[in-house]
Parts: structure tokens; sequence; C-alpha cells
């Protein structure tokens, strides 16, 4: 159990149990945003560079905002300024070229970079987007920061001798920004390593990976790890030998199929437990996602319990997503009071000891 | 039996020929990929059924004229289709056919790909779809050495799910005849590249090898072709390669990107085919090969082989090149056409 979620406890908070609520980090772009970029890639418009930052800063706000409003204890500016999670941080990282689209499947392309030679720490990622979004609001900034392991996987390895090792060098590059953001204020920093879901043996890699970022990090600086869309029982116990605080896992989706995968051994971290599911254009009702948080009573204590969507919002339309947080904030906070008056008595097997 | 008989009435002194050529399923143009996703949409229901307009039509029309071009320019030996079509990849003549129901998006092996699953439901009929993509390609060649391209029988039943033939073994014969029938309405073609790489990917257990080797000679038979069965992403385990050798095939080819030693190890041991393809060049990494370096490499195979005496030698990339980037699958294409000609040159 991490020792650093209080920190993150409002002043005001009402109930005596606290269960922090979260986002991934994607939320919807106003279309408006949508459509000053066309604006800004296009020649002919009157629209430059400032103009775009300026639309971007809006956004940003915007979104904290909104993430305020739905009543999260850690907010993000939902991304705005990242088009997608590689893209974004290979055109900062010196030794990445982009050489054209590449097919996902169907008509769905990305713009797949290759790594050509030595990848090494220029520019600052994502300084200046956590200080904007700290200083567009009181509550505590969560930073997403897509993991080395992906940024290796989802990219052409010409300059490496395999996957690890570019993995390895990227982890170095990645603690890098993490001191910065730390200097910056920032204490509270989620790994994504979607590409682990796709090949769980390599999950010993991620754990080194891991490691390197990690180094020499604050005990203070919560760090946090998403994984989504997998087949957890490839990667569980093993994960929990990672020095990270807080797993996050998706589990709404597979309507909490992948519970039991947990129980056992016993669930050592923070578990961040996808309690709406990105993929239906439907709000949960609060009832509905209180049930959800329950089934993460079964794996941890209150204490080790933060609340958060399976995954990114970004493609939901945008008020669907603004209902799921809501509702999502409402039925933690019930789920919490709960628990103060001891209406909830829900038992946690009792794991089976490990062999060693 | 007819290939180890066929190995050893090999003349002596054989000249090799070196044949550029590539396993198809192609990346479309960048144009055609902004064309396509504005024509057809982005989700599932979208893609290639076989019924397309005339729109669509008109784009992978053009798309195959330039994909055409793009091999004659730098001088391939044998020209494919592309099959820019393909939107479900190895999966897409199950796709298209009738029997079938496509579902949710799943895996395509260990990539970060997806297609439709196919899910057979009633009995498979040819569709004539790749032989009328063939047709067309073919009144583009000039004449050049048109090869076609399918997937291997067992391959096509392992992306596939049977809610019809209830057992493994119909279910892969069912498909064989599937296969079969729509090789038999190719027009003529110099080659057929079988594309195999569930035999490494999901290992055949016992009797099922067997299997796989009879369905592939079944496919293979049904064409007046030189026959090349390439499976990939690593090398076929020792038993599954033993059965292959027995189907009646004129190359098997072999990755050697991601697997040297277990694949110089089933040819030294069980020996192979009269004609070979060694995928060399890496379909998967925009990492751009010299020609020498390949050309080394075909050597480099030759020199640990204890008969170097092969009629044809295929270079090709080990696997698909839709991966790619589209200037890079370019480049490949000019890099494999280059080693076969320097190594026909150091050859004689």
């Amino acid at each position: 159990m991490s020792e650093n979620k209080d920190q993150f406890r409002p002043e005001d908070h009402e109930n005596d149990h606290f269960l922090l609520t979260s986002v991934v980090g994607s939320y919807p772009k106003p279309k408006w945003l949508n459509r000053a970029k066309e604006l800004y890639e296009d020649d002919e418009a009157d629209f430059d560079e400032d103009n775009w930052q300026e639309a971007k800063d809006d956004a940003a706000r915007v979104i904290t905002n909104e993430h305020e409003r739905a009543g999260l204890d850690t907010v993000v500016d939902g991304e705005m300024r990242r088009n997608e999670m590689v893209e974004f941080f290979a055109h900062r990282i010196d030794g990445y070229e982009f050489n054209g689209p590449v097919k996902v499947w169907g008509h769905n392309y990305f713009d797949k970079p290759s790594v050509v030679s030595e990848v090494e720490y220029d520019e600052s990622w994502l300084v200046d987007e956590y200080r904007f979004t700290a200083s567009a609001t009181d509550r505590p900034v969560k930073v997403p920061i897509t993991g080395p392991y992906t940024l290796a996987s989802w990219a052409f390895n010409e300059a490496y001798e395999d996957d690890a090792e570019l993995a390895y060098a990227l982890a170095d590059l990645v603690n890098e920004e993490i001191e910065k953001l730390v200097d910056a204020g920032a204490r509270y920093i989620q790994i994504d390593e979607p590409a682990l879901a796709t090949t769980p043996d390599d999950h010993a890699i991620v754990g080194e990976a891991l490691e390197r970022i990690v180094a020499d990090i604050p005990e203070e600086v919560r760090i946090g790890l998403h994984v989504c869309y997998g087949d957890y029982s490839r990667i569980y116990p093993e994960i929990l030998e990672f020095p990270v605080d807080e797993f996050d896992l998706e589990l709404a989706n597979g309507d909490y199929e992948q519970l039991d995968v947990f129980k056992d051994p016993e669930f050592t971290a923070d578990l961040a437990l996808g309690v709406t599911d990105v993929h239906v254009a439907e709000v949960e009702s609060v009832e509905q996602i209180e049930e959800n948080i329950k089934k993460g009573l079964e794996i941890v204590p209150p204490e080790q319990l933060v609340v958060s969507p399976d995954c990114g919002l970004k493609l939901l339309p945008r008020e669907v997503a603004y209902g799921k947080m809501e509702n999502m904030v409402q039925a933690a906070r019930n789920v919490e009071a709960d628990l103060d008056a001891g209406n909830i008595d829900i038992e946690r097997e009792t794991p089976t000891p490990a062999d060693d | 039996m007819e290939n180890i008989k066929r190995r050893y009435t090999l003349a002596e002194c054989t000249m090799t020929e070196y044949v550029s050529t590539t396993p198809g399923l192609y990346p479309l143009p960048d144009w055609a990929k902004d064309d396509l996703s504005h024509l057809k949409g982005h989700q599932k229901h979208d893609l290639i059924s076989g019924d397309e307009g005339e729109d669509i039509t008109a784009v992978y029309e053009e798309a195959r004229d330039e994909v055409i071009g793009v091999q004659q320019d730098a001088g391939l030996d044998r020209i494919v289709e592309g099959q820019l079509r393909w939107d479900d990849m190895l999966a897409h003549p199950l796709a298209v056919a009738d029997a079938v129901e496509t579902r949710g998006i799943v895996r395509y092996y260990d990539n970060n790909n997806f297609y439709r699953e196919p899910v057979v439901t009633d009995d498979l009929a040819a569709t004539g779809d790749v032989a009328s993509e063939l047709e067309a390609a073919a009144d583009l060649t000039d004449g050049d050495a048109l090869q076609a391209v399918l997937p291997g029988p067992y391959s096509l039943a392992d992306l596939a799910t049977d809610e019809h033939y209830g057992d493994d073994s119909d279910f892969l014969a069912a498909i064989a005849d599937f296969l079969a029938d729509e090789a038999d309405a190719f027009p003529d073609v110099e080659t057929l590249f079988l594309l195999e790489p569930s035999l490494v990917e999901n290992v055949p257990d016992d009797g099922e090898d067997e299997r796989a080797s009879e369905a592939i000679d079944q496919v293979a038979s049904a064409v007046d072709a030189d026959v090349v069965v390439q499976p990939y992403w690593g090398a076929l385990e020792e038993k599954v390669y033993a059965h292959l050798l027995d189907a009646d095939i004129d190359a098997v080819g072999f990755d050697f990107v991601s697997n040297q030693d277990d694949n110089l190890y089933n040819i030294q041991e069980y020996g192979t085919t009269d004609d070979v393809a060694l995928g060399l060049a890496d379909g998967q990494n925009t990492l751009v090969e010299d020609p020498e370096a390949i050309r080394d490499r075909v050597e480099w195979v030759e020199g640990q082989l204890p008969t170097t005496d092969f009629e044809t030698v295929y270079l090709t990339t080990n696997t698909e090149t839709f991966y790619l980037p589209y200037a890079k699958y370019v480049e490949k294409l000019e890099v494999l056409a280059e080693a076969a000609d320097l190594a026909e040159v150091t050859a004689a």
C-alpha cells in the first residue's frame, strides 16, 4: 500500500473514507479546437502559431475546469495539446523520424515513427503543459506520460539491438522528464503502457524500464501504471514487483470478468479501478458505478482504492464524457459515506500464501 | 517423397536463377489511404465485402496500377496484384465469401493490427474475388510474370472461426477445398505464394501437421504454377517442416530475418525443395537493407548448406509489407530487385 495518496485528499473532504477520484487522461477535444487546428494547418488561412497556441491554452483551461466541475480530486487538461500518444513524444525526442502513416486496421492509420539513431533528451516534453494546467486550477494535477515500452514497441526500431534496449534508453529519458516535472511541482505521474497488454510476455522489460523511471524520484511522488485491454492473468502477479504506487486497470469494459485474477495472491499496491466503460456512449447511473466501485473492494481495502474510468475518454461525445465523470465522483462519495456509516461489508478472500 | 527424388536428380552444375519477389499485401499509396478513408469510413462495417461500388473500385484500380508500376520500375522478377483491397489481411478471401459473417475486430497475430473475425456459418463456396483481382492485374503487367498470393489453408483456418463444420480437421479440409477452388479460377500465373505464418505462430499438433501439409498440397495442385509456401515470424518446428516437405510444392520460404539458426538447422537436417524462398529483407522495419548485404546473406545461407545448386532462389521480404510507410515499402522492393541482380552476377 502506498503512503502518498492522502496528499490528494481535499481539505474540505466530507467523509472519513477517501476514494481518490481521477481520470486516465485524454478527453474529447472541443469541436472548435479541431477547427482551429484545421485553420492552423491551412496555409491560406490567417491563423498563425500564436493563434494556435492560444486555442490550445483555452482548450486546456476549459477541460481542466470541466474536470473540476465534475468534482474530480485530481485533474488533467484532457491532453488537449497532444495528438496521439506516441507521435506527441516522438516529435520531442531526438532520434525519431516520421516516414508516413501505416495501417492499424481498416482505414485507421497512425504515423508510426522510426527510431533511426540514439534517442536523446532535447526540449522538455510536458513541463509547460503541467505548469499551465497547475496554474489553471487549485486541484492537484495528474500527468500522464506514455511509457518507454510503448514508445519503443509502437515505433520501428532501426537503431537498437532490440526493443528492450530501446525501451531502457527511453526509460532514462522518461526519468529525466519526471525529475523536471517533480521540480516544477508535479506529485502524481501516470505511466501509460498499453503495449504491455499486447505482448504480456515482456512484463520483465517493463519492470526493468520502471526501475529506471523511478530512480531518484522522491517517495511522495505518486507513480501509477495504466495498462488496458489485455489478458491480465498473463501479467499478474508479476506486476506487483513493479516499483509503482498504483495500477490503473480497465475492468468495466469486460464486466469485471477479470476481477478474480487480482484476488490471489493479495493485491499489495493501490488499485485505480476502471468503474465506467469508455466504449459505451451511455452514462452509467450513479448506482451502477457504486456497484462497480464495490467490486474494487473485493480486491483491496478502501485505503488502497482509487476510482477512475477504464481508459481515456477521448472517443466519447463530450457531454457523455462529462456525465461519466460526474456520476463517478458522486458514486465515490456515496460509497465513502456508506463506508463511514459501516453499511458496506465486503469480504475479501484470504489469498493462499505464496510458495516462497 | 517426390521432393526427395527431385533433389537427387538435380544436374550437378545447375545455374541458379535468382528471382526477386514479395509476398504481396502492400500498403496503400498515401493518397489512396485518404481517398478510401473518406469514401469508405473508419468502422468495421465500412470494410471490403466484395461488392464495393464504382467510386471505391476506381480508387483501387488506380492504386493497383500504381503498385504494379512500382514493381516494374523497381525491376522485380515477379509482379503481384498488391492485395490492396485486403482490409482483413490474410483473412480477406473469407471476409468476402457468402457463408461467412465478419464480426468483431481481433488482433492479427502479435502485431498492432486488427482484422474482422470471419465466422464460417454455412458451406463455403469460392467467390472468384482473388481471380478477378489477378485478371485486372494481368491486364497491367505488360507480359511480366504475374504472381498470385493466397493465405495458406492452415493459416486461413487459424484466422477464422468455424460455426458450421464442427471439427478442426473437417474445417481445414473445407478451407482447402475453398482455396483450391479460388486458385482454380486464376488466370495464368507464373508463381503462387501461399502465406503460412500460423504454421509458426500456432504450431499444429500431432496429426494436424500432416493434415496441414495435405491441405497445402491440395491448394498447390489446383494451379499450374510454381508454388512457394512461406511461413514467417520464426522457423517451423522440425516435424511440421518435415511434413511440409511431403507436399507437392516447389519451394519453401524461410524467414531469415526473425530466425537464422532454426531455419538453417531444418534445411541441413531435412534438406529442402529444389527451389527456395529466402526472406532476407525485413517487411516490418523501415531500416532499408543494402542490396549488397542481401546478396551477402544469400551467399551466407548457400555457404551453410550441403547442396547449393538450387534451381530458383526467390529473394523476398520475410512478411507482407503493409506494415511499412509507403515510401519505405517502395525502397524495399528496389533493394530486392537489385540484390537479385547482384546475386545473379556473383553466381555467374
